[in-house]
């Protein structure tokens, strides 16, 4: 511990520490998740490495100061890596007694509570259902709680620009934020200019947003409450270009690198649905790409509009989350029965039927596999962080153009709304795309004629001359292409549409375990849980148990050497925020490991506190 | 694209396959019909297309030598919405039912008519659902029996071109089934037509529903129940060319040229082209007579031309040409 002597009055102490969760909660309509964004993109330019997480209501604006109108934002800073948001909390922020109510849980005790003390009214104690205050029960006495009249100080620090009430009340979580700034040394530069980029046209705006801030800070700084500030160092990251992502948008940039590398145009079909309606918003800004988007009246528009401009020799994309996913599985069977081109990205979210909608879980898995009529099988891939979303939805466009086969992306609300630092790629960074379009020049085709090696059909558009032809959902004879009910007919063509799927296994990565390649005991995970799990195994690692991470991107096929990981070690355990999916492919795929489960449905992600517990158990 | 050098016959429109429609069942006629048109439209055959969905009518790509696509139940229209975004050259048409368009696949009827998507769409509505052998349809008679309805049905029917002009669509044109020398007259010109084009065929199903639209289209009483409307001519008609068609109030009515001082100067002037669909929405639903021919014409941006509008004014203004300088545009920070 340093003395800090920034300022001359208040001797305090400036602890330097690994890596900090804060976490921000207030009404729905407090500015949380612009308060917590701010925070993260400072920390973020400052060098930490990073992962953050909003956690809002599915109501837009709930009732002002109730329990379930409560939104949060937390942040994960580090100079060590950082691959999750966090699970317990260092520093929590409450703007309401509703706020503080649904999230003490969170706080270590000991540590940090700052809350606005204006807003602890009566009524707003009976909506969060305080029978007495909080600030005044002693029910807090266990941690640091630094009560501050926020309210009252911004409508002071503004008082001389006119503003109206509610304007004053929306810019006092940057009071919060200026606090904050202090405790964690950090600049108000940042946040300055964006208020003068967003606000350009509203310079009355700017200027109180300024000025809070910077009472916010300069509060802070005088008082003595605040015992400890904080220095997290900048992370060991690799050197480049870096910009935070969340993981909806890094979905969406893959898929525009991917048009742009495949030399074909976008379309995106698809119909809003939380929380996979990013992807949609973000591509939609994107026009000028020439990118085809197209908002379609229902889910099932969405996907057939997209086959469509797949059989008119598009890419095509359709986005949705679980219950869209249901909605498009007959027309998931028809891309696959016609082998076209096609992505489907399923922003998972807590089910079933309307389920959870902004929470996050892993339960379509078995959906994605087998939620259609028929032997049906297609690609399934996952992407496991923010970051690579990027990649996999990259990676998705080039197995379904390549193999002529629709594909499955997961990603899940955990890392479609957290972000982390994402190190800039170039479009030119990415593997090239080759596709089946029938060359120039070709006279003669059979929509049924296949590549020797990856068995994708060829793939011939309207407007190429003399290659007419009909495809449907009818099965198909395999040389002619014309409807077929011959019973060995049927049955061929089903075995080499399955083959077809298998032997992608050839165009895939093998699988390694992270942190030890044998041993006691071997954590298997997918998709979205990557960050709690590697994060587990690489402390239980470090702390010298003999545990090792296996994580799948690609689920069908499955990597060749799946087998070979999971007999290198002496226990199995899965880890699935569903009732065990993953674990089912598994046992049916390799029988002769036995095999332990860990499940959560919480429509929460993993911490890694009930991980470590778990796992020690097993060891 | 525009192409005047390649001269097809409709043989030419023929594919290898068998049709196995039921014989005497209208279809025959509506193929032979589009066969005969598609060599008028100033198409090359590689730019059309035909999609469909499920039903007796939705095996019509299957005979027809250009690109096509069976696809499934309801879903025709979305699926050439896309195809027709994928590429604005295609000649695209839509092939389906009154139980595939109106039932299942309601919503992507209606929402491809309010967007006036530039495609073809023949309705194929024989009022029964044949595939399935013979249960009602959206558009079957209130009290007909069928093997659903065996004490007669009880769900008012839809009028297509009333749900049509109700969904904005510009264009929708009505006519019998037994007509091939109208019908691709029609089909010509709903190709023409830059927008969605709607053509209702009163389709006989000979096996499920046989007869029911005899009495409009029986070659003995057709010119009396039918008024075969021209844009620009008076809404006459009659065997004896002396039935027309007046506003009284705001009903439409039938009157004698010739009896009540009528003359033929007080019969109405068919206007395809009047925006306002008051008029256009009175004649579909006229049951005495039953209108048919193009009633409805009216041309307005499709929605293709209000994208291409829309891209070409933000590609003008983008600060990015490639993903490139979007992935570097705004808050990037260097780890050095």
């Amino acid at each position: 511990m340093i003395t800090d002597n920034k300022n001359s009055t208040i001797s305090r102490d400036n602890e330097v520490v690994e890596s900090v969760v804060i976490r921000f909660v207030g009404d729905s309509g407090d500015g949380m998740q612009l308060t917590g964004t701010q925070f993260s993109d400072t920390s973020a330019m400052f060098g930490n490495d990073i992962a953050t997480f909003p956690n809002y209501p599915s109501e837009i604006r709930a009732p002002q100061g109730s329990l379930y109108g409560v939104s949060g934002f937390q942040v994960h800073i580090g100079q060590k890596d950082i691959a999750t948001p966090g699970d317990d909390v260092d520093v929590l922020v409450a703007m309401n007694p509703a706020g503080l109510k649904t999230n003490l849980f969170a706080l270590k005790p000991g540590q940090m509570l700052i809350v606005d003390s204006d807003s602890f009214t009566k009524k707003n104690l009976e909506k969060a259902q305080y029978e007495t205050n909080p600030l005044e029960d002693g029910s807090l006495d266990n941690y640091k709680v630094i009560q501050v009249a926020m309210t009252t100080h911004t409508k002071e620090a503004v008082k001389e620009l006119g503003l109206d009430n509610k304007s004053i009340l929306r810019s006092k979580n940057m009071f919060a934020l200026g606090m904050v700034y202090f405790i964690f040394d950090r600049s108000m530069d940042h946040t300055i200019e964006f208020f003068e980029k967003k606000f350009k046209k509203k310079p009355a705006v700017v200027e109180a947003n300024t000025k809070v801030l910077k009472a916010g800070f300069f509060y802070a700084e005088t008082l003595e409450l605040i015992s400890t500030t904080y220095q997290v160092a900048p992370a060991k990251m690799e050197k480049g270009m870096y910009r935070m992502l969340n993981g909806n948008t890094a979905t969406a940039w893959g898929l525009l690198a991917a048009q742009q590398n495949s030399g074909l145009e976008l379309f995106l079909g698809s119909y809003p649905i939380t929380p996979a309606t990013d992807i949609l918003h973000e591509l939609v800004k994107h026009r000028y790409f020439g990118i085809k988007t197209f908002q379609a009246e229902d889910e099932i528009a969405g996907i057939t509009s997209s086959i469509g401009a797949a059989f008119a020799g598009d890419l095509a994309i359709t986005t949705t989350s679980g219950p869209g996913l249901a909605l498009k599985g007959e027309a998931i069977g028809l891309a696959m029965m016609i082998e076209l081109p096609l992505v489907i990205i399923n922003v998972q979210r807590g089910g079933p039927s309307t389920g959870l909608p902004t929470k996050t879980e892993q339960s379509d898995l078995m959906q994605a596999l087998y939620g259609r009529n028929g032997e049906s099988p297609v690609i399934v891939i996952a992407a496991s962080t923010p970051s690579n979303a990027f990649d996999y939805a990259y990676e998705a466009c080039k197995l379904a153009l390549e193999h002529m086969t629709p594909v499955i992306l997961l990603t899940d609300g955990y890392i479609a709304n957290g972000s982390a630092p994402w190190k800039i790629k170039k479009a030119a960074d990415m593997p090239p795309i080759s596709n089946h379009l029938v060359k120039e020049g070709t006279t003669e085709y059979r929509p049924y004629e296949r590549d020797e090696k990856t068995l994708a059909r060829k793939w011939a558009i309207p407007g190429m001359k003399g290659l007419e032809h009909r495809v449907g959902g009818l099965e198909k004879d395999k040389d002619s292409g014309n409807v077929s009910h011959v019973p060995m007919n049927h049955e061929y063509q089903t075995n080499i549409r399955a083959e077809k799927i298998n032997r992608v296994q050839d165009y895939i990565p093998q699988v390694k375990a992270e942190y030890n390649e044998e041993g006691d005991l071997l954590v298997v995970g997918w998709g979205g849980t990557y960050g709690s799990l590697s994060t587990t195994v690489k402390e239980m690692s470090d702390a010298g148990y003999k545990v090792g991470h296996l994580h799948f991107n690609y689920i069908n096929p499955l990597p060749k050497n799946t087998a070979d990981i999971l007999g290198k070690f002496k226990k199995i355990i899965v880890c699935e925020l569903n009732k065990g999916q993953m674990v089912k492919v598994l046992k049916m795929n390799f029988t002769q490991f036995e095999y332990l489960q860990f499940n959560k449905v919480q429509g929460l992600p993993f911490t890694t506190i009930e991980l470590t517990d778990k796992f020690k158990q097993l060891i | 694209m525009e192409n005047t050098a390649i001269k097809y016959t409709f043989k030419d429109f023929q594919s290898d396959q068998e049709v196995r429609w039921c014989p005497g069942c209208d279809d025959y006629v509506i193929l032979r019909s589009i066969q005969k048109a598609l060599p008028e439209i100033n198409k090359k055959k590689e730019d059309v297309v035909f999609i469909s969905g499920i039903g007796c009518s939705s095996r019509f790509p299957y005979y027809m030598d250009t690109y096509g696509m069976h696809t499934i139940h309801g879903r025709a229209a979305a699926i050439a919405t896309g195809a027709k975004l994928a590429n604005p050259d295609l000649s695209v048409w839509v092939a389906s039912g009154d139980g595939d368009s109106m039932a299942i696949g309601g919503n992507h009827f209606i929402h491809v008519l309010r967007r006036n998507v530039d495609l073809n769409y023949i309705l194929f509505n024989n009022e029964i659902y044949g595939l399935t052998k013979g249960q009602f349809s959206p558009t079957s008679l209130l009290g007909q029996k069928t093997k659903t309805s065996p004490y007669g049905n009880t769900q008012p029917p839809f009028n297509p071109g009333e749900l049509a002009i109700g969904s904005s669509a510009r264009f929708f044109a009505r006519l019998g089934g037994n007509v091939p020398k109208e019908m691709t007259k029609v089909f010509i010109e709903a190709e023409k037509f830059k927008g969605t084009s709607l053509v209702e065929i009163l389709q006989n199903c000979v096996i499920f529903n046989d007869g029911c639209f005899t009495k409009y289209t029986d070659k003995t009483v057709k010119e009396d129940q039918q008024v075969h409307l021209e844009h620009g001519k008076p809404m006459i008609f009659g065997k004896e060319k002396n039935k027309g068609l007046v506003l009284n109030g705001l009903k439409l009515e039938v009157v004698t040229i010739g009896e009540n001082g009528v003359s033929e100067a007080d019969i109405l002037v068919h206007d395809a082209k009047e925006p306002d669909s008051t008029l256009h929405m009175m004649l579909v639903k006229l049951d005495y007579p039953l209108a048919t021919g193009v009633i409805r014409s009216v041309e307005e941006p499709t929605f293709g031309e209000r994208e291409r509008e829309l891209v070409e004014r933000v590609t003008t203004n983008s600060q990015f040409k490639t993903v490139d300088d979007l992935y570097c545009s705004g808050e990037t920070y260097e780890v050095k």
